[in-house]
């Protein structure tokens, strides 16, 4: 292997002389001990090199092995259920060999190389086949079924193809392409730093349900869509990931811990194999791979580890699953690359942040998208990208939330007097938005009912009037509102408490349907109907308030799913109304 | 027997600049030997072939650049532990500062550390009573938590973590445990007050403290917390000991950081700290927590006082991003002559949800909490809109939440320093004041327990 040498240490930069012929990204090997780098700038002969791992006591003269190859993913069975930290290493793996805390040099392959998978063949002896075309299928868990795809540039004749238990070490199918016989195994490598390539992108037409309410009603995000979550520490930025993580009717889950706590992490590896997915009942865990660089870890491998998580996740949209990755919390991956930036002494940018910061961004959200994949079958695959960002002080002028919301879809902005009030998810119905509402209009109102959209819509605009009321009341006192006005604040009240307000912890409130979620606002929205018509007709606010009814519309978000009680109540409301009516007065 | 230099270049701030090196590893530790003869202990920022840019933790303070020695150790930090660690104190480098023997270390360990893997993680779930209210009731500790308390200057901070030390408990358990305290920046007096407080509870001799004065060397405090740490990953992890350890006050650790970074001339972040000041602070306070398997567990109560208690001053604000949850200091309570002033709307303990309910506190806990904060926030409302408009104009219901603000500080808030309210006696307390709200107000409880615990009566 080709060797250089280190003149400079500084921290997470390492920079090494005698490097001609290296590459840009090419990843590298730093000292006996085998830290892993890769270059991100080379000058004559000179590469500068960002460090994966703690750099304490390496010093100048010694040797840096060159590769020549890119920091790259194994991609093959055995993806899912593992926990990776930032540069595909398997941290369940490193801590059965190395013990509880994780320490320097360890070269340790992602994928089980002695595991045996049972290859069920889709091709035949013959056949024509092209990049993308599944060769096989193994049943990686119970809910995943693992495509072993033809990898990019490689097409022709399947020679040779086998059927029956296997490592993914060894050779499954032999195509006769242009450049001679290839030999096929369960895996294939990716460089991190690249998208892998589609047929097709089409335009995002479903919603990804996520069984929130605020979410899933109010600013929905579309199957390969982008959304964006940022808020001050503590408003719920995690919480929301992590429900996402957990609910939403994604088929794959690609879950990157980006330079946040380590207690989280195990909240997810602990709880994930005990939670069942409310779509098909199996544990979350058959579904999810987690990626785990923690604020502890070292700095650079954050950088990597975002990369690493949308290789991961591109590979599972292209077998055609809905993929959606989350990472918690984008700004630290910026940081990263401000702090490697800063020790380069590159010119810096707003904040600090190097200037190319904003165009890193767009490109990460780019890769998110509704596509038609690779192979001749022409199927439809989805990736959907949920980023968090922690701008400091929860200012939203921060370069990072600036640069993301010029790219994302959806914006879900959190809000610290939400929080502080225990108003969760704290998200604010008045900053935030969807751009999708257009596109997956036309689902709601076949999936779940006609008037979906019209009842979303007279909701924001009741959320709107009660900001507008609030602040007249604030001026001159609650006296000065109309009775009609006093209406809409209840309503409104009711709306935030009784809908938008969702525990995360309760067992029930956890997760609404779609359609239950329907069907709480319906009878919100009718209590609001019918309140406004009594108040025509002559009765008081008091009155309507004070309806036995409204205590039951508060606890619709505790009862289970089924629709039926959720229809009584909206009988009981129109019932409650007639005998106020016909009551005297 | 290490190679000595004598081409120091350059001296700034607390920075050396060595020149014509050889050998000299990033992170290593140096001696260097002044002048006068004195001693002094630094490490590597920054080595290449020419130079190696070394800060000196007692300071720069009488160095010279022509008769200065360096030496480079080989090695980094490294503090040596044994069970006698237990109930000594030392200086924010480490030396014995009570006239006690030197330690003879059964183990030498890089006060650096390792990062904890994250599959080798436990999830905190054991329930700290601490005997306040307005934290076992709201913003409950758990054991293996990182939960700071973000005060200003003038504020009770110390006797708020004081009380905790002393009256921390696990329910119905007697078990091995220390409590270790860095002090970095902290006076005299300060540091006494808990010297004095752990000797009156006996505590004293389970602790370990490590002090680094107001007038003493500014970037030895880069080393202090890192120190009592490593010395309480000993404790917990090889004796198996529930270590409580305490850190005041991070603002002056994060200083002396902003110290050597302006003086290296790196690109100041916000307000001049380092951009990598986020990263810096969670390599210390991720060292909080537990083991699958170990018996032992670090629960961190760092301390920092908020510039103009603002917190979104970046000390404040990045240490928020990495704790699981902050305890609040409110100077508006303070004035109002309540001990202990805890805000507990912007406070928050984000490991809460697995340490309370049947079987840890009491099964309502939660719905109750919820509902106290519920209730106290719309009724500090009422109490801003009352400003504007006079309490007259406020609607019945508002009023009932006004009053119940009031109540809610002066019953539930106020509690004495060296009283250690049960759990069961907090939730108690929160139920009688809920009852001065209608119940069909109180969405955030399950209705059974509304059933059991609100009786129409009272
Ligand atoms: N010591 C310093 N040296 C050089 N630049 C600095 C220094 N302190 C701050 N800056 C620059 O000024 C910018 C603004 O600083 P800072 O955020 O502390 O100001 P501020 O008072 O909080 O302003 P605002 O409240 O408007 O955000 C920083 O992002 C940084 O680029
Ligand atoms: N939907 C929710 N239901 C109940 N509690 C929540 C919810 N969202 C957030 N929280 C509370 O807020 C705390 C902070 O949320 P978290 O997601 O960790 O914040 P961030 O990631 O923004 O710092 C959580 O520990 C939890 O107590
Ligand atoms: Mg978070
Ligand atoms: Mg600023």
């Amino acid at each position: 292997m080709k060797q250089g040498k280190i003149i400079r240490v500084a921290g997470p930069l390492v920079v090494a002389s005698e490097c001609l012929g290296a590459k840009m990204y090419d990843m590298v090997k730093i000292s006996e001990l085998g830290l892993i780098g890769e270059i991100i700038e080379l000058k004559e002969d000179m590469a500068f090199i960002q460090v994966y791992e703690d750099t304490t006591g390496i010093g100048p003269e010694e040797p840096v092995f060159l590769t020549g190859k890119p920091l790259s993913v194994e991609l093959g069975p055995g993806l899912i259920g593992s926990i990776y930290d930032g540069i595909q290493r398997p941290l369940d793996v490193i801590r059965s060999q190395k013990g509880d805390f994780v320490t320097r040099g360890i070269e340790l392959p992602p994928l089980d190389r002695e595991k045996k998978w049972n290859f069920l063949p889709l091709v035949k002896q013959g056949q024509e086949v092209s990049p993308g075309d599944f060769l096989g299928e193994v049943e990686e868990t119970p809910l995943v079924k693992h495509r072993i795809m033809v990898p990019y540039g490689s097409a022709g004749k399947i020679v040779e193809i086998k059927k029956g238990k296997f490592s993914i070490e060894e050779i499954v199918a032999r195509i006769q392409t242009e450049n001679g016989l290839k030999e096929m195994k369960m895996y294939q490598t990716w460089s991190i730093r690249k998208n892998r390539e589609v047929y097709e992108r089409l335009m995002p037409e479903e919603p990804l349900t996520t069984g929130q309410r605020v979410l899933d009603t109010l600013f929905p995000i579309a199957k390969g869509g982008t959304a964006c979550v940022p808020g001050p520490f503590g408003s719920g930025k995690t919480v929301v990931q992590h429900q996402l993580a957990k609910w939403s009717d994604a088929q794959i889950i690609v879950f990157v811990a980006c330079g946040e706590r380590g207690n989280e992490v195990a909240d997810l590896l602990l709880s994930f194999p005990d939670l069942k997915d409310p779509h098909t009942g199996r544990p979350l865990m058959e579904r999810t791979i987690i990626i785990a660089n923690t604020s502890n870890m070292p700095v650079a491998a954050r950088e990597a580890s975002i990369y690493t998580g949308m290789t991961l996740a591109e590979y599972y949209r292209d077998m055609g699953y809905s993929v959606a990755l989350m990472a918690d919390s984008s700004s630290r991956w910026a940081e990263a690359l401000r702090e490697i930036s800063g020790r380069m002494e590159e010119m810096p940018g707003e904040e600090g942040y190097p200037a190319y910061l904003a165009s890193r961004i767009a490109e990460f959200y780019e890769r998110a998208g509704k596509v038609i994949c690779l192979g001749s079958d022409r199927r439809m695959g989805a990736l959907s990208v949920i980023g968090a960002v922690s701008p400091p002080g929860g200012d939203l002028s921060d370069p990072v939330v600036q640069s993301t919301l010029k790219v994302v879809k959806v914006f879900w902005a959190l809000d610290d007097k939400l929080a502080n009030m225990r108003h969760f998810p704290a998200i604010n119905w008045l900053l935030s938005y969807s751009l999708y509402i257009e596109n997956i209009k036309g689902f709601l109102k076949n999936q779940v009912a006609e008037d979906f959209i019209a009842i979303r819509q007279e909701t924001m605009q009741l959320l709107e009037e009660e900001s507008e009321l609030q602040e007249i009341a604030r001026l001159v006192g609650v006296e000065s509102l109309s009775e009609r006005e006093r209406l809409i604040l209840e309503s409104s009240r009711s709306i935030r408490e009784d809908f938008l307000h969702q525990n995360a912890f309760h067992p029930q409130d956890t997760y609404t349907s779609l359609r239950k979620q329907y069907l709480m606002l319906r009878t919100i929205i009718h209590f609001h109907h019918q309140g406004l018509r009594a108040l025509e007709e002559g009765r008081s606010l008091d009155e309507i308030v004070n309806l036995e009814v409204r205590e039951k519309i508060s606890k619709m978000k505790f009862l289970p799913e089924e629709d039926s009680d959720m229809l009584e109540i909206y009988i009981e409301v129109d019932n409650t109304f007639k005998k106020l009516l016909q009551s005297k007065e | 027997m290490y190679k000595e230099y004598l081409t120091v270049s350059n001296i700034v701030g607390p920075l050396v600049i060595v020149e014509k090196i050889e050998d000299v590893k990033y992170g290593e530790l140096v001696e260097i030997e002044s002048g006068d003869g004195l001693f002094r202990r630094g490490s590597v920022l920054d080595v290449s072939t020419e130079k190696a840019i070394v800060q000196v933790f007692e300071g720069t303070f009488g160095l010279d650049v022509d008769k200065s020695r360096v030496r480079f150790l080989g090695r980094s930090q490294q503090l040596g532990v044994s069970e006698e660690i237990i109930g000594r104190i030392f200086d924010g480098s480490g030396r014995p500062k009570d006239r006690g023997p030197q330690i003879i270390a059964k183990k030498m360990l890089d006060i650096t550390g390792s990062p904890i893997n994250p599959d080798a993680r436990d999830y905190p779930s054991e329930f700290i009573q601490t005997g306040i209210s307005t934290i076992d009731g709201m913003n409950p500790l758990v054991r293996g938590q990182k939960l700071p308390l973000f005060s200003g200057s003038g504020l009770p901070h110390a006797r708020i973590a004081a009380q905790i030390a002393r009256q921390a408990a696990v329910l119905g358990k007697e078990e091995k445990f220390a409590v270790v305290f860095g002090g970095m920046g902290i006076t005299f007096e300060e540091a006494n007050f808990f010297i004095e407080d752990f000797r009156n509870t006996g505590a004293l001799e389970r602790a370990v403290l490590f002090l680094n004065l107001a007038n003493e060397p500014p970037i030895e405090r880069i080393a202090t917390p890192r120190l009592a740490l490593t010395c309480a990953e000993y404790l917990a992890f090889d004796l198996d000991m529930h270590v409580l350890v305490i850190l005041v006050d991070m603002t002056f650790y994060a200083e002396a950081l902003r110290e050597i970074s302006a003086a290296r001339k790196e690109i100041p972040g916000r307000r001049g700290y380092p951009g990598y000041l986020y990263t810096d602070l969670a390599s210390m306070y991720e060292r909080a927590g537990r083991i699958k398997g170990k018996k032992g567990s670090i629960t961190l109560i760092p301390i920092l006082t908020m510039p103009e208690d603002d917190k979104t001053h970046p000390i404040a604000d990045l240490t928020g991003y990495i704790t699981e949850g902050q305890i609040m200091l409110s100077r508006e309570i303070h004035r109002k002559g309540i001990y202990a002033p805890i805000d507990v709307l912007p406070s928050l303990s984000r490991l809460k949800d697995k340490g309370i309910g049947e079987g840890k506190t009491r099964e309502d806990h939660a719905d109750v909490l919820n509902q106290l904060f519920a209730c106290y926030a719309r009724g500090k409302e009422a109490r801003e809109l009352a400003l504007i408009l006079g309490e007259a104009a406020l609607m019945d219901i508002d009023k009932l939440y006004l009053s119940f603000a009031g109540l809610f500080e002066d019953e539930f808030v106020r509690q004495g320093e060296f009283e250690s309210r049960s759990i069961i006696n907090t939730l108690d307390l929160g139920w009688k004041l809920l009852h001065t709200i209608p119940r069909k107000e109180l969405k955030r409880i399950r209705p059974e327990y509304l059933e059991k615990y609100y009786s129409e009566e009272k």
